[in-house]
């Protein structure tokens, strides 16, 4: 059962890659914007699955129990992978509505 | 603090990211939801795989109870806080790269009244 969360996140990945092939979202074509976006969220979730752990809101069974911390790498996979898709959607929607302003554009 | 607790705050926080500290204000805007609406759907989906499994278990005390695809709906407004941040932090990037270096049109506009603020 321990192969479920990695497969499952790698079908994410997998299910994302033709927005940024075929639809050109361009968002791993941008890899410093990426990071420099990951890198907060990544600190504010993976501090909340700390917290929430240790407060017993939840806890993890048939994981490959490789943790940081006390946080699972398949927590710290999920919090990189999902932003990533989030991201990919967004980039997605703005080539297929090219009138709806982000907020990013050039002035 | 139950999870309850915790999610209310976590999209309250999301909130105040977006609309008072980034300023990116994607709560206003029709591709940030409908980006959300696409996400939604596959976040329930790959929640629900992993609870349905049981791969997380939830302590009862600390959740409402009710559930959606296996998940309780905390799981909900713990996505949506995961989703706005990451969408806020990728437009704020790009605002400032877009605003430290104007495309080549912006120059030519220079002498209308620049905008109030970008949309």
């Amino acid at each position: 059962m321990t192969w479920i969360y990695p497969v499952v996140l790698a079908g994410c990945l997998l299910a994302t890659l033709p927005l940024e092939l075929g639809l050109k979202a361009r968002v791993y074509a941008r890899p410093v914007r990426l990071l420099a976006t990951l890198a907060p969220v990544l600190a504010v979730f993976v501090t909340w699955d700390a917290l929430a752990i240790h407060a017993g809101h939840w806890r993890y069974r048939h994981l490959l129990g490789v943790r940081v911390r006390n946080v699972p790498i398949e927590e710290l996979a999920f919090f990189v992978v999902v932003p990533i898709c989030a991201v990919l959607t967004l980039e997605a929607v703005r080539r297929r509505r090219p009138g709806w302003r982000i907020g990013d554009e050039r002035p | 603090m139950t999870y309850t607790v915790a999610a209310v705050l976590g999209v309250v926080f999301a909130a105040g990211l977006d609309l008072l500290v980034l300023r990116t204000k994607l709560l206003r805007r029709k591709a940030f939801w409908t980006a959300y609406a696409i996400v939604v759907v596959f976040q329930l989906v790959v929640n629900g795989v992993f609870t349905g499994q049981r791969l997380v278990v939830y302590a009862r005390a600390d959740i409402l109870g009710p559930r959606l695809f296996y998940g309780p709906i905390e799981d909900l407004a713990f996505g949506f806080s995961l989703v706005l941040q990451t969408l806020a932090w990728w437009v704020w990037w790009g605002r400032r790269a877009s605003q430290a270096r104007p495309s080549p049109t912006a120059a030519s506009a220079a002498r209308r009244p620049a905008p109030t603020e970008t949309r």
